[in-house]
Formats: C-alpha cells, sequence, structure tokens
C-alpha cells in the first residue's frame, strides 16, 4: 500500500515535468503542424542561461525566470526567423511535409553545437530549491521528497497560468481561433502570423521551466533533456498532439506508467515500456485518450 | 465617393484562369449580387477582394484605395469583412467566443460587447446559445453566428460568400431578410455571391451575372431577372 502511494506521487512529479515539455510541443504542433525536435535543444539552451543566472546568484528561481524568458526569445526567434522562411520556400508538394520536421531535427543539433562549444560537455549541476531527502514519518523514509512536492507545485502553477491565458484572455482566445482555423482568424482581424510567433515563445517558455525542474534534480548536459523530449512527445501523442489537456493527462498518465514499471518490473524496462504504454494507446484510441466525437466544419 | 470599384480584374489557379477581366462597380450603400452558377468564379472573387486569394492583374479599389495584395486582416480594418463559404465559424469555441473574435483587432473591449448585443439582437437565437460550442449550432444558426462576427467587427463593406448554401427554404427567407435589415439600418455596403439567384436579385440593387469567369450582364437587379443573359449562365443557352 504504503509502496503503491509513493509510486503514484513521484509518478505524479515525473509526469509533472513530462507535461510542460508535451505541453511546448502540442502549442507548436496545433499553431504550426510541426512536431519541434528543436524543442528539446530550445530548453536545453534555456537551461543553460538559467543554469548560469541560478549558480551566479544563488537563487534558483531567478534562474527559473531568466530561463523561461530566454525560452521565449529563442522561441519567437525560431519561428519569426526560421520557420517562417522555411514556409515561404517549401509551401508545396512533398517538401511542405518534411522539411520543417527535418529542419527542426537540425535545428537541434545546430543548438546542440552552439551550447557544446559554449559550455562545453561536462556535467553541470544547479543547487536543488529544495530537499532531495524523502520525508520521514518516524521510522519510515518515503522516497517522495520537498523538491518532489515543488516540482509538481510548480507545473500546477504554471499550467494554471497557461489555463487563464487561453482561456480567459483575448490573447488566448486568437491563439485558439488561429491554431484551429488560421484563415477564420485572419478575416477576423487576428494577425494570424503574429499569434503564432506568441505560440512559439509561450512554447519556448514552457520549456524552459520543464529543462529547470529536470535540471534542479538531475545534472545538466547538452544531452540531458533528451529523455525529456521522448517522454514529452510520447505524452503528447496519447493526449492526440491536439489538445492542452490531453497534453497534461498523457503526460500524468505516462509518469504513474513509467514509475510503475521502475518499481515493479526493473529499471531496465522503463524506456521500452514508453514505447509500450504509446503503442498500446495508438492501438486502442488512435485519436488519443482525450478524443471526443470529430467537430463538425462548414 | 464611390465604393467598390473592380476594373479589369484576372485570377488564376495555378495554370486554370478562374476570372478573366471582371469589371463591375457598387455604390456606397447599395447591395449587389453576384450571381453565376457553380464554378462560375463567384467564391474566388471574394476570396481576391477579401485578401485571401492574390490576383494576377487588375485592380479593385474600396473608397479609391487599392485593396488588391492586402492581408484579409489589414482589410479588416478597413472595413472590409468577408464571411467565407461554408458558414465560417470556428466549432472549437463557443458562439461567444466566436463572436469575440471579431472584435479583439480594434481593441475595445466595451465596444465589443455593445456589438454582441446588437448582433443577439439582430439573431436572438444566438443569445440563448452564448456559453454553447459552436459545433452543436444547427446550420441556419451557424450562418448567423458567421455574420454575426463579421459585424462585431464593425464592417462597412460585407462580403457574403453563399449564405443560403445548405440551408432550408424558411432559414433562407430569414437570412435574406436579415441581410436586407443590415442595408438598411447599418448603411452597409453588401457585396453578396448567391447561386439562388432570384432570391438574391429580390434583395439587391444591382446585379452582376458571371458566366465561367466573366461577366456577361451587370445592370439594375430588377431588370436582370428577367435578362436572357441570367437564364444563360445558369443553363448554358
Amino acid at each position: 500500500m504504503q509502496k503503491a502511494l509513493e509510486t503514484l506521487l513521484i509518478g505524479l512529479s515525473t509526469g509533472s515535468i513530462y507535461a510542460l515539455m508535451s505541453l511546448a510541443l502540442v502549442l507548436v504542433w496545433r499553431s504550426t503542424r510541426v512536431v519541434n525536435f528543436a524543442q528539446a535543444g530550445q530548453a536545453m539552451f534555456s537551461t543553460y542561461i538559467g543554469f548560469e543566472i541560478a549558480s551566479r546568484s544563488q537563487i534558483f528561481w531567478l534562474g527559473l525566470i531568466f530561463a523561461i524568458v530566454a525560452g521565449a526569445v529563442l522561441g519567437a526567434g525560431v519561428d519569426y526567423f526560421f520557420m517562417r522562411v522555411l514556409f515561404k520556400h517549401a509551401n508545396s508538394g512533398p517538401a511542405a511535409v518534411v522539411a520543417p520536421v527535418i529542419a527542426t531535427l537540425g535545428l537541434l543539433g545546430l543548438i546542440r553545437s552552439i551550447v557544446g562549444l559554449t559550455w562545453g560537455g561536462e556535467f553541470r549541476a544547479i543547487e536543488a530549491p529544495a530537499s532531495k531527502d524523502g520525508y520521514t514519518f518516524g521510522e519510515i523514509t518515503i522516497p517522495f521528497s520537498p523538491l518532489n512536492t515543488l516540482i509538481i507545485v510548480t507545473v500546477a502553477i504554471i499550467l494554471i497560468i497557461l489555463a487563464i491565458l487561453f482561456q480567459r484572455t483575448n490573447l488566448g482566445l486568437a491563439l485558439r481561433a488561429s491554431a484551429y482555423a488560421p484563415e477564420i482568424a485572419q478575416l477576423a482581424g487576428i494577425r494570424t502570423a503574429r499569434t503564432r510567433t506568441i505560440g512559439w515563445a509561450i512554447a519556448g517558455g514552457v520549456g524552459g521551466v520543464a529543462g529547470m525542474l529536470v535540471t534542479s534534480y538531475n545534472f545538466l548536459t547538452p544531452y540531458s533533456l533528451d529523455l525529456l523530449l521522448v517522454f514529452g512527445f510520447i505524452a503528447a501523442v496519447i493526449g492526440g498532439l491536439e489538445s492542452m489537456a490531453g497534453a497534461v493527462v498523457g503526460a500524468l498518465v505516462l509518469g504513474v506508467g513509467l514509475t510503475i514499471i521502475l518499481n515493479y518490473v526493473g529499471t531496465s524496462l522503463v524506456f521500452i515500456g514508453g514505447f509500450a504504454v504509446l503503442l498500446l494507446v495508438l492501438l486502442i484510441k488512435p485519436d488519443g485518450i482525450m478524443a471526443r466525437g470529430k467537430v463538425r466544419r462548414g | 465617393m464611390s465604393g467598390l470599384v473592380v476594373t479589369n480584374l484576372s485570377v488564376s489557379h495555378g495554370a486554370i484562369s478562374a476570372l478573366r477581366g471582371v469589371d463591375f462597380s457598387v455604390e456606397l450603400g447599395q447591395l449587389a449580387a453576384v450571381i453565376g452558377a457553380n464554378g462560375a468564379g463567384k467564391t474566388t472573387l471574394l476570396r481576391t477582394l477579401s485578401g485571401l486569394k492574390d490576383a494576377n492583374s487588375g485592380s479593385a479599389t474600396w473608397k479609391e484605395r487599392e485593396i488588391l495584395g492586402k492581408k484579409p486582416e489589414d482589410l479588416v480594418r478597413r472595413g472590409i469583412s468577408h464571411v467565407s463559404e461554408g458558414k465560417s465559424v470556428i466549432p472549437e469555441l463557443t458562439v461567444k467566443e466566436n463572436l469575440v473574435l471579431g472584435g479583439i483587432w480594434r481593441g475595445d473591449k466595451a465596444d465589443t460587447a455593445r456589438a454582441i448585443e446588437e448582433v443577439v439582437g439582430l439573431f436572438p437565437r444566438l443569445g440563448e446559445r452564448m456559453e454553447q460550442s459552436a459545433n452543436t449550432l444547427s446550420g441556419g444558426e451557424r450562418q448567423m453566428l458567421a455574420i454575426g462576427r463579421a459585424l462585431v467587427s464593425r464592417p462597412k463593406l460585407l462580403l457574403l460568400d453563399e449564405p443560403s448554401l445548405g440551408l432550408a427554404p424558411i432559414v433562407i427567407e430569414q437570412i435574406f431578410q436579415t441581410i436586407d435589415q443590415l442595408r438598411q439600418k447599418l448603411g452597409l455596403t453588401v457585396l453578396l455571391v448567391e447561386q439562388n439567384a432570384m432570391s438574391a436579385l429580390e434583395i439587391a440593387d444591382i446585379g452582376v451575372i458571371i458566366n465561367l469567369g466573366e461577366v456577361v450582364a451587370t445592370g439594375p437587379a430588377n431588370e436582370l431577372i428577367n435578362d436572357p443573359a441570367l437564364r444563360a449562365a445558369y443553363l448554358g443557352y
């Protein structure tokens, strides 16, 4: 019983970080129809910025804020200077489908090289903002720590801010409309290109938070966020790629699922387990766990 | 000041020519019906005028300023709102959100709220369904919502693409009455594209008959009703 509860809590903490990466991928996918593999690179770059600030100031949260800003600026820049140009030149035929995805892979490599040249490949650590030692109840110490609590709370706050932004503000309405029906949004007077760049900025900022949170209990290297990208992507697909709520639920399901495998089956099977969960969802509900009936257009 | 003036407008889809040398003009406050069979180029005409499609040559001016080559979102700011083909609402959003969308660019929340109230006055059915997803609306309600969204942008020129498409005759009549009212109440200039020639010409001031991408007749709507060109545009003789 105790082990089951621990598994659930650790799973939620892990899944909550996946949720941020998953959300970042979904935000870009919805607005641009591109699975942005460079998101791992963008998050990594932002995290290195956050690491610099956090280690100099000794304040984790200041580092987090800088990581968000760096992620947002980089995200907007990638869309404005890279994707816009790309779409202008590859806007029809098979190239239009493949080019953007390949381009994001290229960009991932590019960012990795730049980070490697700047910071080198050494393991870096950020001092965690809370203790990594598990809570102790009398004789028993559980693996769930104050840091895990803090991660869940931080993600929850970010999710609430995003929910308010998307559901309660005109900017959020413009972002949703531009994602669902760019042409109608344009006819309604929305500057869809600018709105899309804002969407990339939000995704970039959210990715920066994910990177900082992972790095709060793990080392930072130019490769340390690759697994986050993989699991974030799996979570996004589980959630149906279209839905922000789906991305979060998918990530929590994946986080708990993987922790169950880790605790009850074996550590070596975690990676495969991620793909097993993905395969299972795709076989049973290919439109994702949140899929409802199709909307009627026109 | 003149309203909408289209001069020698040609548009193509790749190698296929869709409109050739189209000329016509609509005075401010007039309702013009563009009539023609399926595939005559009516939708292409509206998409070109609202900035969704590029023209090959020619010009189109609204209040003596060129509108070709401008983006739709910029033309909205100049008072041109396009209700595109097939009930242009966003089904994933609520009715209210669809309406608010039309007002965001003005950045005046109070006036957007007033504009929405006016739309509800015009289409009370929308008022009862404000918080519902637009996906739950009937075809007629969707058309009302699409027109309502355009009105929230406070347009001066309304481009309407086949508002009667797929609707029951009684609903069509309602929609046409409303369009007629709008023109009279708000002083809108309206360009109405329709296959439903008779209903459209009944409320229109002038008519423009298009056949295979060319204007074959223009004139006062009541005269066009008996023009042989009208029959020819639909029946081919």
